[in-house]
């Protein structure tokens, strides 16, 4: 490697240092706080240099990795997600878990996005499955990570069938798609796939269609959903955050690169297959988030609508389709972030707070939590004043651009649906009947929690207001 | 900038009274109540000292902010007369509400004059918008508050009509955005530009059909906002469980949002599209009136009676505004502000009267005369104006629709007459059943005090003043009016067919100069006299 990519890999460097770091720290002593300060240190080291790199030009290191602004990009949206998701983490591990084995939860958090965020700048095969396999190992553990409790066990084992189902498919796609081109890089394909005519090109299809199944299940979209709340109700509510972002946020980057540099947008089957998914996931997620009685399925199921209403902009193609993807995933990072974070300070010492029930009158007990909350909801549900209303408009513009109005229409009429289900958990929160009060919460939330739930909810809001410079930061990637 | 400012005003102000709220509940009420007078010495100032010129179509003031340049999306803000009578209204039931709010809410009375200036915020934002996407944006905001009003301020039945109301304004609203997206991508591709502004959407050109479909999205919303049937099943729910303040802003100003938004948005910017739609918005209207009345003669819920009542009233709306002719359009803009005044009244009365009893049932009332003749004389003056008695707001609104869509369809008006005969019947109904007759219940009841009466003086002065010197808010409206009628015309006369041509002519003949009409209303008032 030439000092070259050395420098314009340093923030995963810096990542994967900060691993080894926290790994001998912990042999040397085990202290919670230190391994949280670590972590934390280390993230935000690797996002400022991150920040520095972002203005330079791309630089390709062999055909396995691209360090670009839009895979930059990314890695900071990941990291900055991971920052947050390690304060959740701190304080649900400080009040839910017995006193031990609190240090190596953050080895696999930052394993977890070091994985993801290799994935964002690859463009091979290779790279994009071993960064895959790197961040959902690190999962399957994490998941099950509490496993004194019986639900995150189940919630584990169902990940770790699934996903390495999932990935059987991708790579027996991967492998048709090898097996005709003799092709493994993007650019490679992309040769391949303009040149390729006749049988070549059914079995260029088939693997990208045996992909999509892989991909599918990675983003939770309809029908390979099935996992979702599941996993999401097991896992403590800070993973559940990792994975509806990090995890996620990587696939979907890997996805609008892979798409684009391929230029599989071509071909017609593969578009139809993802209207298809994408019209199945904004309905199935919204229906069933309808009859969830648990606010982290209900957040599980939305998830998948959310992924739906994503697919919309990345069916539109280059361009503003991509702009709008990225726009998104990072206004629903934050939005989810902070929805999972109430979750998380609101919880008592022996479960988490996962009932509907627990959050009655919880504005006339805690108004400034409720309030974010009602904010985060909003913004899910994509109301003005809030960035998920920005957000939802960039993706129906990219979407109607293209012409794509039975799934704007789709987008709409669910999003109406949608609507239902963020409204009644509102109202529950509002709710002001004095006699059911089953879950006060302790009387000290975490300051430091609530600190960070505060700016969430402010840059939520002001980037509801003046949406502008992230905007043209979006559109600058290219 | 000073538009900007008023809308800036109400949202600081919400803010500063949900604070207040949490050491006071006292100091939210005078909060709400100093920047709603500030807003409205505002708006009566721009009235008295700004001018719209001579029927030009320009804007008294403007002001015009780049907000997000990317997509083309600018904070343009924009009077006319049309909006200047809207806000003024806005403002003049928004201080109303805030004073018959004073001792009827009494928990969380901070977050309840947050919500309440939040949703008159939202309200001057849909009336003063003239970028799209600024409307809907604003159009939006006004539902979250009001959402909030009726589930946490409003009476049993809360949650349920809360949901309907929201589920039912938002699913037409977002019809209304893909529109506008819509709208704004055919002009992309047309022109290059990319932008929301409505000066630049004007004259779009598109296929009929197309147009045609992004009209309907914006028509649903609007008649959706208007309770026209079939969209009317959210309104009496909504205005039934809603608190006094609630019902008053519902009532009074956001079902002026779709009238507005029919004659801002829908007739200028497809022309062509609206004509075609014209009858079948008639007939709707026609329906509304009559089917709103029956309703409303078979309640025994007063306040289900009188949201029936809007029904009713708004259907005439509906009919002025496809009638396409100056008379009609200028009854039109009138029954926006005396509907709001008097529908507006006879919620706070209905509200004041189950503050006091606690049950809306008119079965249970009668004979109340004796006991609150204050509110009795109050009742009666806001009754007789719902059924349009001459020298009272509506009246004059309701005979220049009438008259104006009468030169468009006639035997549409004819029906829609029979409108008024009901209209007699049930609000004498509510008069014989509530203060007359013979007492259901041993009552012990307090007559208005005198906050509530100052409410209602304001209320009557402001309706006999629309009532006996209209051409006062005629000439402010006039010069909009008249825009927005050519604009519909000078496409009608490109079409070439020759029903429309045949009413074109017929609409030059009968469009009237100010003074005559002035001279008009003087005639019927003398004869009213006489």
């Amino acid at each position: 490697m030439s000092t070259a990519d050395t420098m314009s890999l340093l923030p995963m460097l810096i990542l994967a240092g900060g691993i080894l770091l926290t790994l001998i720290l912990i042999a040397l002593t085990r202290r919670h706080l230190l391994a949280f300060i670590t972590t934390a240190l280390t993230i935000l080291a690797a996002i400022t240099t991150g920040l520095l790199h972002l203005n330079q030009q791309p630089h390709i290191i062999g055909d396995i990795l691209i360090v670009d602004r839009f895979g930059l990009y990314y890695q900071i949206i990941l990291l900055s997600a991971t920052f947050v998701i390690s304060i959740f983490s701190y304080i649900s591990l400080e009040r839910l878990f017995p006193d031990k084995r609190k240090e190596e939860y953050y080895i696999l958090l930052m394993l977890a996005t070091l994985g993801s965020s290799m994935m964002v700048i690859s463009t091979h095969f290779i790279s994009f499955f071993v960064s895959l396999e790197t961040l959902t190992i690190s999962l399957y553990t994490l998941i099950s990570y509490y496993r004194e409790r019986e639900k995150a066990i189940e919630a584990g084992l169902k990940y770790l069938v699934l996903a390495a189902m999932s990935s059987a498919f991708l790579l027996f796609g991967m492998a048709l798609i090898y097996a005709v081109s003799g092709e493994m890089s993007f650019h490679g394909l992309l040769a391949f796939a303009t040149n390729s005519r006749g049988s070549a090109n059914v079995m260029l299809v088939a693997g990208a269609g045996l992909m999509i199944v892989g991909i599918g299940f990675k983003l939770a979209l309809a029908p390979f959903h099935m996992w979702a709340p599941d996993v999401y109700e097991g896992a403590s509510s800070p993973v559940s955050a990792l994975i509806a972002t990090v995890s996620k946020g990587g696939v979907v980057a890997l996805l609008l690169r892979f798409f684009t540099m391929t230029d599989l947008y071509r071909y017609q089957n593969v578009m139809l297959a993802f209207m298809v998914i994408s019209a199945l996931s904004m309905l199935a997620g919204n229906l069933l988030a309808l009859q969830q009685k648990n606010v982290k399925r209900l957040l599980a199921y939305s998830s998948i609508a959310h992924l739906g209403y994503l697919l919309v902009a990345f069916i539109s193609g280059k361009g503003m389709g991509v702009q709008a993807a990225t726009f998104y995933i990072t206004i629903y990072s934050l939005t989810i972030l902070g929805a999972f974070g109430v979750v998380t300070i609101i919880s008592k010492t022996d479960h988490e707070a996962g009932e509907i029930a627990h959050y009655k009158g919880l504005f006339w007990r805690r108004p400034v939590l409720a309030a974010l909350f009602t904010l985060f909801l909003l913004s899910l549900a994509g109301i003005p004043l809030t960035a998920g209303f920005i957000g939802k408009y960039f993706l129906l513009a990219a979407g109607l651009g293209k012409g794509q109005w039975l799934l704007a229409f789709v987008l709409v009429v669910s999003s109406v649906i949608g609507l239902f289900y963020y409204l009644r958990l509102i109202v529950t929160m509002m709710s002001q009947e004095k006699d059911h009060q089953p879950a006060v919460p302790p009387e000290n939330l975490s300051k430091g929690g609530m600190i960070t739930l505060a700016i969430l909810g402010i840059l939520i809001v002001g980037l509801g207001l003046s949406p502008g410079w992230l905007i043209d930061l979006v559109r600058s990637l290219p | 900038m000073i538009l900007a400012g008023l809308i800036v005003l109400l949202m600081g102000c919400g803010m500063l009274a949900w604070l207040a709220g949490r050491w006071n509940d006292m100091l939210p009420r005078v909060i709400s109540l100093v920047g709603i007078s500030v807003q409205l010495i505002i708006v009566v100032w721009i009235w008295l000292t700004h001018q719209q010129g001579p029927a030009s179509g320009l804007w008294i003031i403007s002001y015009t902010h780049s907000w997000i340049p990317a997509f083309g999306i600018q904070i343009k803000l924009a009077v006319d007369g049309l909006s200047l009578l809207m806000i003024a209204l806005t403002a003049f039931l928004g201080l109303l509400s805030v004073l018959t709010s004073w001792k009827e809410i009494n928990n969380r009375v901070g977050f309840f004059h947050f919500n309440l200036l939040f949703v008159l915020a939202g309200i001057t934002g849909v009336f003063l918008s003239l970028d799209l996407f600024l409307f809907y944006f604003s159009w939006e905001v006004m539902l979250i508050p009001m959402y909030f009003l009726i589930s946490i301020w409003g009476n049993e039945n809360r949650t349920y009509a809360s949901y309907k109301f929201f589920l039912f304004t938002q699913g037409s609203g977002l019809l209304m955005f893909l529109s506008i997206l819509g709208l704004y991508l055919i002009h992309g591709r047309n022109t290059g530009v990319f932008t929301f502004d409505y000066d630049q959407l004007l004259g779009t050109i598109m296929q009929p059909q197309t147009a045609f479909l992004l009209m309907l999205g914006f028509v649903i919303a609007f008649i959706v906002k208007l309770s026209t049937v079939p969209f009317h099943s959210w309104l009496p729910d909504a205005h039934t469980q809603a608190p006094t303040a609630g019902s008053v802003i519902l009532a009074g100003l956001l079902l002026k949002t779709g009238a507005y938004g029919l004659i801002r948005f829908v007739l200028p910017l497809f022309p062509q599209a609206s004509h075609q739609f014209a009858p079948v918005a008639m007939v709707l209207g026609v329906v509304s009136i009559l089917y709103g009345a029956k309703l409303a003669f078979a309640q025994t819920d007063l306040k289900r009676l009188v949201a029936y009542i809007s029904v009713s009233h708004m259907g005439f709306i509906l009919l002025g505004i496809y009638a396409f002719n100056e008379m009609a359009m200028q009854g039109v803009v009138m029954q926006m502000v005396a509907h709001g005044i008097s529908t507006g009244a006879l919620f706070i009365i209905a509200g004041t009267l189950h503050e006091r009893i606690q049950t809306r049932d008119i079965g249970q009332m009668g004979g109340l005369w004796a006991k609150i003749p204050k509110m009795g004389v109050m009742g009666l003056v806001f009754v007789m104006a719902s059924l349009g008695l001459p020298g009272l707001g509506n009246f004059v609104a309701e005979f220049l629709i009438l008259t104006g869509s009468f030169m468009a369809s006639q035997t549409l008006t004819i029906i829609a007459t029979l409108g008024l005969v009901a209209a007699t019947i049930y609000a004498l109904r509510i008069m014989q059943k509530v203060f007359y007759g013979t007492e259901q219940k041993q009552w012990k009841i307090a007559d208005f005090s005198i906050r509530e009466m100052g409410i209602m003086i304001a209320l009557v002065v402001v309706l006999l003043w629309l009532g006996l010197f209209p051409s006062a808010v005629l000439t402010v409206s006039r010069p909009s009016v008249l825009k927005e009628i050519e604009s519909v015309d000078e496409r009608k006369a490109q079409t070439g067919e020759t029903y429309f041509n045949r009413r074109a002519i017929v609409d030059r003949k009968i469009t009237m100069t100010d003074i005559s009409l002035r001279g008009h209303y003087l005639n019927i008032n003398t004869k009213k006299a006489n």
